[in-house]
């Protein structure tokens, strides 16, 4: 006979996990005491939010199941944005909590709240575990359904008596079965079939490829079939790193802030090869025009994503990996697309991305010094604004899960807790997070983790003194009244030192490198606070609802 | 727009129904009907739901509930042959001597059964389809309905095709 808190302590490690973000409360408190001597890894975290956060950081660098555990109510709750975030993302985390004893369910006793009730919206799946028996299975099931299909967030809740009381050892299945939940992994041979005879007969193709690619770990299929075929790519926000950012055939990213040519190129194209993607409105604008003139070809695991948005020629349900290794067996080598790769390429000339150089502090300026500093071989994580786009359209990203942002919510405060658990997934690489004024102070208190943990997260401040997308907006679109917007201006360095944390405040262009260097050779925590232009754009800008080629702040056609 | 009647069979267990409805409101459907109970294996339940929507719509929805896990299978009957019925309870004013026997003959008609008699009122129990229901309804209404219930379409398809619990 086991204690529930045993049983789960025990059914996480045989998952394979090392590492758990958690926050203790009163309904936890058995499991706390479970992980006391346990050799699970635990951080400690400021705040719950964060401890979802860092689960689903962990889990985009690694591949694996993140996992994080709070305490009932409050603590709970406090996971709800973290879950959402994640679910948006297609990200595979385990978020345990805490509920309270089973005979006071319902009860509106102390710190109950009904978690699986308010997570049901924004998550793959949840559990109530009832009896100490269950766990074992029920945590099996979890991971399984986390970390397969399309992925997601799961959360399983546990009563405090549930985790008190004892139950017998359960054998556990090798593999799980669930008659509701069976993913396609291999495409329709007909319709791979279909596919390669829609790609042979285009002239101007183009792929764009999504967060698919980077969840199946498919990136080297991608840039295989893109370069046997000579077929340019372009990614979302949630793609970028599935191709090397300086790859020939990578045209960016697509979309509200995408790049020229990527989005010339969507509009001219015939064949749009969609990968692992789900036509989000900030990549498609009006979706009328976007690809009009395509035949569409769309691979995802997911068949709820084939043609919600848009129509699709000829639909591929299947693990992403799976379909292009499939494909890449009956490829024929194809002469490349001489003419629409020059036209390619002219765009990609005459219409390049802007970074202004007038001896002022630019963001843009920032982050391409980043990028030539590190190479590529750094995992870099943001916050959420134009600190966000920013990054994804001037760092040069060189391999999947490097890039950690999140797409689909779009959190502010996600950035610093996730960047913490990326870490744990690759210590080998240095991990920055760029943050917005606005945002670091979202979740800010977890200097006190960084610090407790010597956790060596380096955050670059993109500091406006501005909400500065919402400013952007507010200027562009609302005739420059900034309601609201603009933020009183903060010391970082100070609140960082206060925690123990290094930091510089830099407020010339000339002090970037060596401000980027001290935080490289620092071995813990740093922050740089970067003062720079207030009322910088992010440009070009497709404004919500206009066709993807009629784009603001780009070059004269 | 019509109306689809979607056959949903699912895992018989704590939450399921909320999971399934809760999809239809969460995508802005509104459900005309439902209707749930125990169906041939002990362990799974069916759900009828009858919800007005276009075609494309519909097959967003059925491709959501498809994704619950507790989902086991989805089909929409709608175009196929099929037999819908559903049971409605009706309590009509009826006084001793008045429309009693012009209320009689019309459940006659309908071939519904008289479940109950007191001194003011009659309850009509009543099965068909949504028409049939609606029909005497409509008739009844002249004497004065107190109160009416319905059970919520119930669907199969006619033939030896059979849903079957394998995704
Ligand atoms: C939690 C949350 N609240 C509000 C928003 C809306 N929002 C999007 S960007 C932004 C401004 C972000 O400001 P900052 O972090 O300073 O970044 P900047 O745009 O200035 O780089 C806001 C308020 C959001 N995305 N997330
Ligand atoms: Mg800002």
């Amino acid at each position: 006979m086991k204690t529930g808190a045993k049983i789960l302590v025990e059914s996480l490690q045989r998952e394979g996990t090392e590492i758990i973000f958690g926050y203790p409360g009163g309904v936890v408190l058995p499991i706390y005491d479970e992980l006391y001597d346990s050799s699970l890894r635990h951080i400690l975290v400021r705040h719950e939010q964060a401890a979802a956060h860092a689960a689903d950081g962990y889990a985009r660098a690694s591949g694996r199941v993140g996992v994080c555990l709070a305490t009932s109510g409050p603590g709970a709750c406090n996971l709800v944005t973290g879950i959402a975030t994640a679910y948006m993302d297609s990200i595979p985390i385990v978020a345990l909590t805490g509920q309270v004893p089973t005979n006071l369910l319902g009860n509106d006793a102390f710190q109950e709240s009904d978690i699986t009730g308010i997570t049901m919206p924004i998550t793959k799946h949840n559990y109530l575990v009832k009896n100490a028996a269950d766990l074992g299975r029920t945590i099996q099931e979890a991971f399984y359904i986390a970390g397969t299909g399309r992925p997601g967030p799961v959360l399983v809740d546990i009563p405090k008596d549930v985790s008190t009381s004892s139950a017998k050892d359960v054998a556990l299945p090798e593999k799980v079965t669930l008659r509701g939940y069976n993913p396609t992994y291999h495409g329709h041979k007909r319709q791979i079939e279909k596919a390669l005879q829609l790609i042979t007969d285009a002239e101007n193709p183009v792929i764009y490829a999504g967060g698919g690619v980077i969840l199946s770990n498919a990136s080297a299929e991608l840039v295989t079939i893109a370069t046997e075929l000579g077929i340019p790519i372009t990614t979302t926000l949630m793609g970028l790193g599935a191709i090397p950012g300086d790859h020939p055939l990578n045209l960016g990213m697509l979309g509200m802030h995408g790049t020229e040519y990527a989005n010339f190129a969507i509009t001219e194209c015939d064949l749009l090869f969609a990968i692992g993607v789900r036509f989000d409105d900030r990549v498609t604008g009006k979706t009328e025009t976007f690809a009009a003139n395509a035949k569409i070809i769309h691979i995802d695991v997911d068949p709820a994503e084939i043609g919600k948005n848009k129509h699709v020629d000829v639909p591929i349900v299947g693990d992403v990996k799976a379909v292009l290794t499939d494909m890449l067996t009956c490829l024929k080598k194809q002469g490349g697309h001489d003419t629409w790769i020059k036209k390619i390429r002219h765009w990609k000339q005459h219409h390049p991305l802007k970074c202004p150089d007038d001896g002022r502090l630019h963001p843009q300026y920032i982050i391409r010094q980043m990028s030539e500093l590190l190479g590529g071989d750094a995992i870099i994580v943001s916050e959420v604004g134009q600190n966000q786009m920013w990054t994804a359209q001037h760092f040069c990203f060189k391999n999947p899960r490097t890039w950690i942002t999140s797409g689909g919510l779009g959190t502010m405060g996600y950035g610093l807790p996730a960047a913490m658990g990326a870490h744990f997934a690759r210590p080998d690489l240095p991990v920055f997070d760029v943050a917005g004024d606005g945002s670091i102070q979202m979740n800010i208190q977890e200097f006190g983790t960084i610090a407790a943990e010597n956790i060596p997260v380096k955050i670059a401040i993109l500091n406006n003194r501005f909400l500065g997308m919402v400013r952007q907006w507010q200027e562009l679109f609302y005739d420059r009244r900034y309601s609201f917007t603009e933020l009183p201006p903060v010391e970082f360095v100070k609140i960082a030192n206060a925690y123990g944390i290094e930091g510089i405040k830099v407020e010339s262009p000339d002090d970037v490198k060596s401000a980027l260097q001290a935080s490289l050779d620092c071995n813990g925590p740093f922050v740089i606070d970067f003062r720079v232009e207030r009322e910088e754009n992010v440009f070009p800008m497709v404004p919500a609802g206009c066709a993807i080629n009629e784009m603001i702040g780009g070059h004269p056609q | 727009m019509k109306p689809h009647t979607l056959s949903i069979l699912v895992e018989n267990k704590a939450g399921v129904l909320s999971r399934v409805t809760g999809l239809f409101s969460r995508r802005g459907f509104n459900i005309e009907s439902l209707a749930v109970g125990p169906c041939e294996e002990p362990d799974m339940s069916r759900i009828t739901i009858v919800a007005i929507a276009d075609d494309e719509k519909v097959e967003q929805i059925m491709k959501q509930l498809n994704k619950l896990i507790d989902v086991i299978k989805v089909s929409d009957l709608t175009g196929n042959p099929r037999v819908e019925r559903e049971l409605a309870l009706i309590k009509v004013t009826a006084e001793v001597g008045t429309s009693r026997a012009e209320i009689m003959q019309i459940a006659e008609i309908f071939r519904a059964s008289i479940v109950d008699v007191s001194p003011k009122s009659l309850i009509l129990q009543v099965i068909g389809d949504t028409e049939k229901i609606e029909a005497m309804e409509t008739l009844l209404r002249q004497y004065g309905i107190k109160e009416f219930v319905r059970t919520g379409t119930v669907g199969i398809l006619r033939g030896t095709k059979a849903q079957q619990g394998n995704k």
